[in-house]
Formats: C-alpha cells, structure tokens, sequence
C-alpha cells in the first residue's frame, strides 16, 4: 500500500467476502495469521500483544491464532466460540474474511459465516487426507451456493511436501466435488507454518504449477456470480417528504436483489399484481443510467400507486413465484428441536409472514452426506429438507436461481430469536 | 444479448466502497423500517460523519427517521463540537445532547479523579439513561470489526437485554442480509452499519465523497505533553503529574474521544492525501496507538461492552 491507496485502481478493487472452514487442528488460524502477517495486516501493537500471550501461555512459539481469538474466555480456554470478521487488503482487492470455529456450533457458525461469502476456503491436514469433517464442509459450502471452493491441503511440510500424497488427496478431492456440486474448485498444497504457497509460490514444491492462495484469491472472477437476468427489487422503505420543494415524490427505496436496472424498464408490482414503468433509478446523488445487483438505490415509478415495504418490483415478463408453500433446505439453530405443526415467524427479503411447519421431510446423515427419511425432527446444528404452509404469500425464487430471493431465517416468535437458516429449493402457490 | 450481458457485467462491478456503501445503506434502512425509536449516535468523529452520509444517501429527499444524539463527555476537543453542530445544522436534523456532567450532578455517575481520571466510562451510564429517558430502542453507531478484537466478534445488529448488557455467547446468528429487529419492550439493539469497514476503507471514503472532517484530523500544532509514550493534549480536562511539560509539536489524532483519553501522533499530514498515505503505511492500530482506554487491560472493550458501552 502506501500512497496508491486513493488512486483510481484503489478506490475501485472489489471486495471479496470469503470464509474459511476447519478447525485449530488443521491449522485454519496458522493459515489466517499467515495470510495477514504476509500481506502486512497485522500492526506492531497486535504481534506485541500476542507474543507475550504467547509466552505467557507457555505455547512455545508465537500463536498466530491469538489474532482471531477476540473474547477472553476464547483466550483462556484456548477455543474459539464465535464468528470472526477481519477485513484484509491487497493492491489488488479488498478481502472480508469470515472465521467461523470448527467444533462448538459448528454447523450455526459456519452457515452465519458462509450465507454471504463468495468463496470457502476448506482446510485439510495432508497427513490425514479427506476425512468426515472435509466432507461436511464441502456440503455446507455446496448448499449455501459459495460459488468458488478452495482446497487448502495444509501441513505438506509434515509429508515431505510429496507430491504422490497431495495427488491422491487431489483425486479424493475432486470426487467430493462432483458429489456436492460447486461452480469451480481448486486445490493448493501449502505450509501454513512455513508459508509455501500462502502469499508466495513454494520453491518445495517445483511440481504444482498453480497459483498460490492469495494469486488465486485475487483472480477468482465473482463480478459474474451475481443474477444479472431476473429483475428483482425488494421494497424496502417508501421516501415521501411530502415538503413544499419535493411535495410529489414517491421513492421505492431497497437493495436490487436482481438484474439490471434502467429508466424505462416495465415494471410488475407483487403481490398487488399492478403494473407500471421504471420513472428513475436514483441515489441522493442524482439519477443512474443504469443500476445492478446488490446496490443500494432508489426507483421512482410512472404511476402512482399503493406499495410499501415488503412488496416487490420486478420484471413482468420473468415474475418470480407468489408462494404459499415452501419446500427448503433449513438449518436448524436452536436448542429447542423443530417438529411437525410448530409456528414461526419468517423473513424473507424485507418481507415477513407466519409459518407452520407442515413436514419435515428427511434429516440429513452427517456422516454419509445423505438424507435420512426415518428421522422427523430437526435438532441443534441439523440440516433437514422441510414443507412450510404460509399465513401470507412470499415472492421468491430458488436458492440456486438467486441467493437473495431465495434465503430466509425463521424467528421463534416467543424468544424472539433467529432459529433457523433457509434455502428454497421450490415454492408453489 | 450476449454482448450485452457481458457489458452488464463489467459495468456493473461494484468497487469495495459501493458494496459497503450498499450494505450500510441497507442496515441503516432496515433499523428504520424494524424498530420503533431508532436513534443514530453522532459525536463528530470521522466514523460517524461517514454514517451521517450514509443516512443522506438511505433517505433523502426525506429527513432522517431518527434524531441524532451525542453523549458529550463535557471534555470534547472544542473543535470538535464545533464542528458537530456546524454539521447537524447543516442537515436541518435534530440533535439530542446527552451531557455527562448532567449524570454526574444528578448523582447517577461519580467523577473518577487524579492525573488519570477520565470520564470514558461515565458515558455509558448517561447513554443508557438517555436511551430511557427517550424511549429509544435502537442506537445506531459508527463502530467497525477492525477496532478491536471484540468488536470483531459483535453482530451488526447486535441485542442488549434490559440493562443494555452486551452477552457474546448468546448472540443472534445473523444471515445474509437478514436482519432480525425484533425485540422484547424495554431491550435495545446497536446497530453498526459500518461493521465491515476499515479504518483505510473509511479514510477512503472521505476522500471519495469529499467529506469534511473536524481539522483535529489533520496536522496542526498544539500544546502537548507527553504520557506512556503517548502525546495527549494539554487542557484543564486532565490534571498532569509531575514531569509532564506541556510542549508544542506538530500532531494530528487518529480518533477522536474525550481530550482525556484520546492521544495524537506527531505527523506532517495536513491534507486527506497525506493522511491516507500514511494510514496506508502504518503500523499500529489506531486504537493501539491513541486509545488509553482500550490499554487498560487486555479485555478492557469486552468488558465495557458487556456493561452496555457501544
């Protein structure tokens, strides 16, 4: 960095949001450390601080995991209890790193870290390959739609950095890609601890002809991840000042979900099924030629008509579904387990609605990546196939078709907590 | 069609900035439309004139869905407030004082006295009371994940029970862009809207939508003494001990806090390109650096965070 960092190039680097899963045991803090100290993210005060942990805890080196684990109780136990968020920065892009803990929770945490990420990265130790642990993972990332996976096979110092031994992790690797889908998959062998293959290419290992993790990280094309086709505007606050200088304005305010915006565009409004053309889309700044997913911004309409928060402007001539009915994938967060007949709130885009859980169709069999018919209640950190019947209609799409209109968390009306994450697999009216 | 999507594409690439700017604009939307009595927490420091934008850009043409408040120490840099109240009235906005030393003469807060008295912690009992007193539920403040190692482990919408306790173990679990605003009466949410931000990130923006900041920001010479390593600047807010002469030098601050507590660092930067500059080529965290506060111990955020500190 340095002076460069209000240059044109600077201001305009993508921001990647990545989460990384394993546990202390692969080596996933190691990685993290590594990947800040090489990129110089850690300032002086915070390699000071952790030093001296370090020897106060007698770990005998310095515990480049002390930097990620933020709460004391974290560091007196030595565990990791919550998701952690670091922002890192190269001269090439802007890194939002989500560090979500391997055993305690695993499954609430990971899906917290990994709802927004565009890329995962799964640990393997290269003495013990592919094992049960991988596996979930790699299914978790798979059904949250990350649509980038790297393979991290770390500890190849422990094996001799042997390129059979990465080479049979490579196959086994590819096989569980094929099985839980993905958009695209690497697999890099490195050295958390001695840093081969982190920031800069490992003179050990002449025979792996890829990039190392960060060159990888800094090239992955995400900008095309984004649902450019289907134009989707969840309604999230109605801009009336109703002052003498803006006595008419009506602005819809909300972050596309969908497609491409402009002036002109026909627009049908869900679930009130009226229809009217796009006036402007806007920002406080002034109007856009043109607006894509994910930004925030302001439409106005040609004609004046009754929409408030929770309804959607879309595309008439690709409306998503008004649904009643929903079939998803859920993980389930809470302690209490969900069985058939219970009632939830639900929130989904800026919409909410109540929910009874008709069925719970199958469980999935953590350890055989299958689901599991016999079993009809959703515990702690379980993911399972579920029917919701709906008070009111929702308007979405799959999971897999847009993540945005695709996700919603269910809210147990009597705690008022976030019980379970949802994927929508389909929808009917 | 297919030239065209590739050009949509391209041209529809958000720069880190716009995807921040677009996530902040978003939370800040969805404490308006989810919670009853928001209110955004506005002191003048460069973090929350950024959120004082972001609120431009979530609403207008229309006025703020919340007044603004400050919890003023009564030991601010005088620039400072200046500042603030040049800022809130240019916005034809409302701003709420909450005053410390009100609490301290109604006898809710005890002074701290000596050389290192500071009125830091006293806040958190004014901002409480003032979050009752209002009826308010929601506070929107300018905090960022890169602070501080607790922070990094704090949601964006994050719960207080009816003491304004923060509980790190039992945290919502926060999906997506899904945020869940529901409360019981009398429990309060902090939103950060800025959570993801970094302090270059934040000094980027600044320079991107030309933002004024109070000129504590940038170099200029003031009379200083020296504590800890740390410079701090001479006012009749902080009793000095024995040894600490006041000497002018050219410094500029990092944060802005209570005159108290908040160091400078010797710097030549007096233009938002220098200061970037150097940001960009530092070392030490901006709290590490000015932030007497934080050294106290080595849990000191959580722990006031748990008691009800933003």
């Amino acid at each position: 960095m340095s002076i460069s960092a209000l240059t044109d190039d600077a201001l305009a680097s993508e921001l990647v949001r990545l989460v990384t899963c394993g546990s202390v045991d692969d080596g996933k803090s190691t990685l993290i450390g590594r990947l800040l100290y090489d990129t110089k993210q850690i300032f002086v005060d915070q390699m000071e601080h952790i030093e001296e942990t370090s020897e106060r805890r007698g770990d005998g080196y310095v515990n480049l995991a002390l930097l990620t684990d933020g709460l004391r109780a974290e560091r007196e136990q030595g565990i990791t209890i919550d998701v952690a968020y670091r922002g890192f920065v190269t001269p090439k892009r802007r890194f939002q790193l989500a560090d979500a803990p391997g055993h305690v929770q695993y499954t609430r945490n990971m899906v917290t870290g990994a709802s927004t990420a565009a890329v995962a990265i799964v640990l393997v130790d290269a003495r013990k390959g592919v094992i049960e642990q991988t596996r979930r993972h790699s299914y978790l990332a798979a059904t949250l739609g990350i649509p980038h996976l790297v393979f991290a096979v770390n500890k190849m110092d422990l094996v001799e950095f042997s390129e059979v031994r990465f080479h049979e992790i490579e196959v086994e690797l590819r096989e569980l890609v094929a099985l839980v889908g993905a958009q695209d998959e690497i697999v890099i062998p490195l050295s958390a601890l001695q840093g081969d293959n982190v920031v800069e290419r490992s003179t050990e290992m002449p025979w792996y002809q890829g990039p190392a993790l960060l060159e990888h990280l800094e090239t992955v094309e995400i900008a095309a991840d984004r649902n450019l086709d289907d134009r989707r505007f969840p309604v999230q606050w109605v801009i009336r000042p109703m002052s003498d200088e803006h006595h008419d304005y009506r602005g819809y305010a909300g972050q596309i979900a969908g497609g491409v915006w402009r002036a002109g565009d026909d627009v049908l409004v869900l679930p009130s099924g009226a229809q009217s053309r796009v006036a402007a889309v806007e920002t406080a700044d002034g109007p856009l030629d043109f607006a894509g997913p994910g930004r925030s911004v302001t439409i106005r309409l040609e004609h004046d008509l009754d929409i408030g928060r929770g309804d959607l402007l879309c595309d008439p001539a690709c409306p998503p579904i008004v649904a009643r009915q929903l079939e998803a994938t859920v993980c389930w967060m809470s302690e209490q387990p969900l069985r058939p007949g219970a009632r939830l709130g639900i929130k989904q885009t800026t919409r909410t609605a109540r929910a009874v859980v008709d069925e719970i169709r199958s469980v999935l069999d953590v350890h055989a990546l299958e689901d599991d018919p016999s079993r009809h209640e959703l515990e702690l950190n379980d993911i399972g196939t579920i029917v919701l019947r709906l008070s009111g209609p929702l308007l979405v799409d799959s999971y897999a078709q847009n993540r945005a209109m695709g996700s919603f968390i269910l809210i147990d009306e009597a705690t008022n907590n976030t019980v379970a994450a949802g994927m929508i697999r389909s929808a009917e009216a | 069609m297919r030239a065209a999507l590739l050009v949509s594409t391209t041209a529809t690439r958000l720069s880190h900035l716009d995807e921040l700017e677009a996530e902040a604009i978003h939370i800040m939307r969805e404490v308006a439309a989810e919670l009853e009595r928001p209110v955004l927490l506005f002191s003048g420091g460069k973090d929350s004139i950024v959120l004082l934008r972001l609120a431009e850009k979530a609403f207008r043409p229309g006025g703020f869905p919340f007044p603004l408040m400050h919890v003023d120490t009564g030991h601010n840099f005088p620039e400072v407030i200046e500042f603030r109240d040049r800022r809130v009235a240019e916005l034809g906005e409302r701003l709420i004082v909450a005053s410390v030393q009100e609490s301290i003469d109604k006898g809710r807060a005890v002074e701290q006295t000596g050389p290192r008295a500071s009125r830091n912690q006293l806040q958190t009992v004014t901002l409480l009371d003032a979050m009752f007193e209002n009826g308010f539920d929601a506070a929107i403040g300018g905090a960022r994940r890169d602070e501080e190692r607790a922070r990094a482990k704090e949601r964006i919408f994050s719960f207080r029970d009816d003491f304004g306790q923060w509980d790190p173990r039992a945290q919502r679990p926060e999906l997506w862009n899904l945020y869940n605003g529901r409360i019981r009466k009398g429990e309060q949410v902090r939103v950060f809207p800025i959570s993801n931000w970094t302090e270059l990130d934040v000094w980027q923006y600044v320079a991107r939508e030309r933002l004024e900041l109070p000129l504590i920001y940038y170099a200029h010479e003031r009379e200083v003494f020296r504590r800890d390593g740390m410079l701090y600047a001479a006012s009749g807010f902080v009793e000095r001990l024995p040894g600490e002469e006041p000497f002018a030098a050219t410094v500029r601050f990092r944060t802005v806090g209570d005159m108290s507590c908040t160091g400078g660092v010797v710097s030549d930067a007096a233009t938002l390109e220098a200061v970037v500059a150097e940001i960009a080529a530092t070392r030490v965290t901006e709290r590490g650096e000015t932030r007497a506060d934080d050294r106290a111990s080595e849990a000191a955020m959580e722990d006031r965070k748990r008691v009800g500190y933003f």
